[in-house]
């Protein structure tokens, strides 16, 4: 297949690193060549992450050129508008429904970012999926699983059978935690039509 | 053939370490490096690894573990490779006895340092062997190639790494026999002349380095990690390391000599590669350094006007160099962001126990020197608490430099506990002898915590998970001579303030050392409402607000233009650290939820 490019942004502490291992180990489980690239240097710190997966025949660099996402996965809104320019003309967002307010805001040094979903739909167009991740974890039992629901409907826009993907879960998230992840996974799936 | 796995190019040199029966590793951590010695920490069935307390120790840890026959490994990030400097400068004359293979990541682009330089300079200024991964396979491949390489042509050899090859996971074959390498040491020999570097032996082992080279270079020629891969000949290009990966992406259809070892640069094979090519082009990220040799051997290398050497190369930076050289594809254009978005800038952490310090250093009017670590943060608003940050432990001697060119006012330096025990000491020492009057304020929070938490001579843990000897810092600062020592809790805002005012007033040299574990390290607080604001107490005078603590928050409007703001404690973030209830004159903040969890004790 052709290389297909995912950019997932958001800021520290979401479960991006989680979600874009866990993408790429389905992705090599699938059988196809992949890269990981990430930068989180200053994350635990409350910055921006990101994490760009590439999968495909045969991939060459490890990040995806300036325009060249065919999807963005944002664990954040004011990140979701931040990360515009990755996106290819007609490339899909996937927005998680949250704003983590910067510190430049909430301490009142920057003005916020005003109508996050107006902005959204002005930028995005039809190609914009807002999902409510914390909603559909919580009620699958924890809202720390909403990394895994936003994974969930990101996995009906990829080419990989579901089951794949709950293998490559089972493979990298710990026992005690897995069921959980696993009903946050099928909630998002369903909730995104999968 | 074995399962591929995916695994970034840090955890493949750990694997590789293991699996070629390296005996001996050490390292400080730096970002991006720190990956490498945290994965091979779970080797340590068969490597003996510790985090050493600069990357000085830990090339000189390597190099007696080579001189005693076995094969070690020494990582750090690119500036550690200064600071480790002065020993590879002269085990390259001795040359490697156990296999010396020193990983250093570049971090070009800056992610996550202060300055972006090439250590591929310092290759071939050191003359040793330096090869060049382009994936995390290649990371494997060449890091057990290197052991070999480094006994072979008895040289210490580099691995280069990028951020973009540290960081990046692809997949790796480890082989169908991965295991721990059991490699017998050479035995021991005492050999002066060789081992032991003073004029006479040195002028000896001058000349052996420089025939060692000639004989890498020809090795290098005929090396299996440079290869040529032929395309359309119209275009050659000769590239290195991730920059490889660009090459192939943009230009996938030339002719490209793809070079895993770099110095010494197998010139001829070069040569004889452009002679099979129309225009021959250099792709390299940083310095010219190849593409300089390549020229002084007089073979002609297209000038290109696109900007490549400095910061991170990426496919758009080649894309705009394909439009320059072949003009078939469109110049990327620059994307904007959308307009009016706020910065996400890292801040000290709600309950950082650094952050009471720079919100008093700002109170008193303090010039600051400060260094390298979270703490740097201080610098930026609203503590706006430092003046300057060069290099790890830099400050001390900044301070004192300052004090001795007649800087008007109090001075204070500002180091963390791990990196004063990386080169803060040294420098302290020397306050001490040359009757230096400045503060020297260590905030120890018992980790390395900037690069993810490592172990460090305060924290009374190895790498290897054994309990060991706590560094006291106060004893060691009296030890160096200074008389005033004292020690204050990072979150008693009142005895700190105190207490600096004191020292920096003080006519002689003094070290305040401010204690409190890391919050994250020590997971403090996590999950716990601690702290309330009332607002009708609130008077919107912003004293909470300049501890810069993210989960002191825009509350109410205070005033009928919406100018003002009274503040509000974000539930989800406070950490109970109980600092901004200090600063409240009005009374306005106050606990609530569980005691326990408030301002526990310093470990």
């Amino acid at each position: 297949m052709d290389t297909m490019n995912v950019s997932l942004v958001g800021v520290g502490g979401q479960g991006i690193l989680l979600t874009s291992e866990i993408l790429s180990r389905t992705a090599a489980l699938a059988g196809l060549d992949v890269k990981k690239s990430e930068i989180h240097g200053m994350a635990q710190r409350g910055g921006s992450v990101i994490s760009q997966v590439r999968f495909g025949a045969a991939v060459r660099s490890p990040i995806i050129p300036e325009g060249g996402s065919d999807l963005l996965v944002a664990f954040e809104k004011t990140e979701a508008l931040r990360w515009r320019p990755l996106l290819k003309p007609g490339g899909r967002a996937l927005v998680n429904a949250q704003v983590i307010l910067p510190v430049t805001v909430s301490s009142g040094q920057q003005p916020g970012v005003g109508d996050p979903d107006g902005r959204l739909r002005d930028l995005y167009g039809g190609g914009l999926t807002m999902l409510d991740a914390a909603a559909l974890a919580s009620r699958a039992g924890n809202l720390r699983a909403a990394n895994l629901a936003l994974a969930g409907a990101l996995s009906t826009l990829t080419p990989f059978d579901p089951e794949v993907w709950r293998e490559a879960m089972r493979a990298r998230i710990p026992p005690a935690l897995l069921e959980v992840n696993l009903r946050a996974f099928d909630a998002g799936r369903a909730a995104a039509g999968g | 053939m074995a399962q591929k796995v995916l695994m970034s190019a840090n955890e493949a040199v750990a694997h590789a370490a293991y699996r070629a029966g390296c005996a001996v590793g050490a390292a400080y951590p730096g970002t991006p490096s720190t990956e490498i010695f945290e994965n091979v920490a779970a080797f340590k069935e068969t490597i003996a690894c510790e985090w050493s307390v600069n990357e000085k120790v830990a090339m000189e840890v390597a190099i007696g573990a080579s001189i005693a026959g076995a094969r070690a490994l020494v990582a750090m990030k690119h500036v550690g490779l200064n600071v480790a400097l002065d020993p590879i400068m002269t085990y390259t004359y001795i040359g490697a006895l156990g296999g010396l293979v020193v990983v250093v990541a570049d971090d070009p682009g800056m992610h996550s340092s202060q300055n972006e330089q090439d250590s591929r300079n310092l290759a071939r200024f050191a003359r040793v062997a330096l090869l060049e991964p382009a994936d995390s396979q290649e990371a494997y491949d060449m890091t057990v190639a290197a052991f070999e390489l480094s006994e072979r042509f008895e040289t210490p050899v580099f691995v280069r790494l990028t951020t973009r090859t540290s960081h990046a996971s692809t997949l790796v074959d480890l082989g169908p026999d991965f295991g721990p390498g059991r490699k017998t040491p050479r035995p021991y020999v005492k050999n002066i002349q060789r081992n032991l570097q003073v004029p006479a032996f040195a002028r000896q082992r001058r000349i052996q380095a420089e025939a060692r080279t000639a004989a890498l270079r020809e090795h290098a020629d005929g090396s299996p990690f440079n290869r040529v891969e032929a395309g359309d000949r119209r275009l050659g290009l000769v590239t290195a390391g991730v920059a490889y990966q660009y090459v192939k992406e943009v230009f996938p259809e030339f002719s490209v000599l793809k070079l895993g070892m770099t110095n010494p640069l197998p010139v001829e094979q070069i040569r004889r590669f452009a002679a099979t090519v129309g225009r021959l082009v250099v792709v390299e990220e940083l310095d010219p350094v190849m593409e300089e040799q390549i020229r002084a051997a007089g073979v002609a290398v297209v000038d290109v006007k696109t900007e490549l050497r400095m910061m991170e190369l990426n496919p758009a930076r080649l894309a705009a160099l394909r439009h320059e050289l072949l003009g078939d594809v469109a110049p990327p254009e620059a994307r904007p962001a959308p307009e009016g978005l706020p910065n996400r800038p890292p801040v000290l952490c709600a309950g950082c126990g650094h952050r009471g310090v720079f919100y008093t250093l700002a109170r008193l009017k303090v010039t600051v020197t400060g260094d390298i670590g979270c703490y740097t943060l201080g610098a930026f608003p609203p503590l706006n608490a430092m003046d300057t940050a060069v290099c790890m432990g830099a400050c001390i001697g900044n301070a004192l430099g300052m004090e001795k060119a007649g800087h008007p006012g109090r001075i204070a330096a500002v180091i963390g506990d791990s990196t004063f025990f990386h080169s803060g000491l040294t420098g302290l020492l020397d306050v001490v002898y040359n009757k230096g009057t400045i503060t020297t304020i260590i905030l120890d929070n018992r980790v390395t915590a900037m690069t993810g938490h490592q172990g460090n001579p305060g924290t009374g843990r190895t790498l290897m998970g054994e309990e060991t000897a706590v560094a006291d810092i106060a004893a060691i600062c009296r030890a160096l001579g200074v008389k005033r020592v004292r020690e204050v809790d990072a979150y008693d805002m009142a005895a700190l303030e105190q207490t600096l005012q004191e020292e920096l007033d003080a006519p002689e040299a003094s070290v305040v050392v401010v204690r409190r574990p890391c919050v994250i390290a020590s997971r403090m607080g996590v999950g716990v409402t601690v702290y309330e604001t009332d607002e009708s107490k609130c008077a919107a005078c912003g004293a909470c607000f300049r501890l810069g603590c993210p989960a002191i928050v825009r509350g109410a409007p205070a005033d009928a233009a919406g100018k003002r703001f009274k503040r509000r404690i974000e539930p989800t973030l406070c950490a109970g650290c109980d600092m901004c209830r200090q600063v409240c004159a009005f009374d306005a903040i106050y606990k609530v939820g569980k005691e326990e969890r408030c301002r526990p004790e310093p470990a």
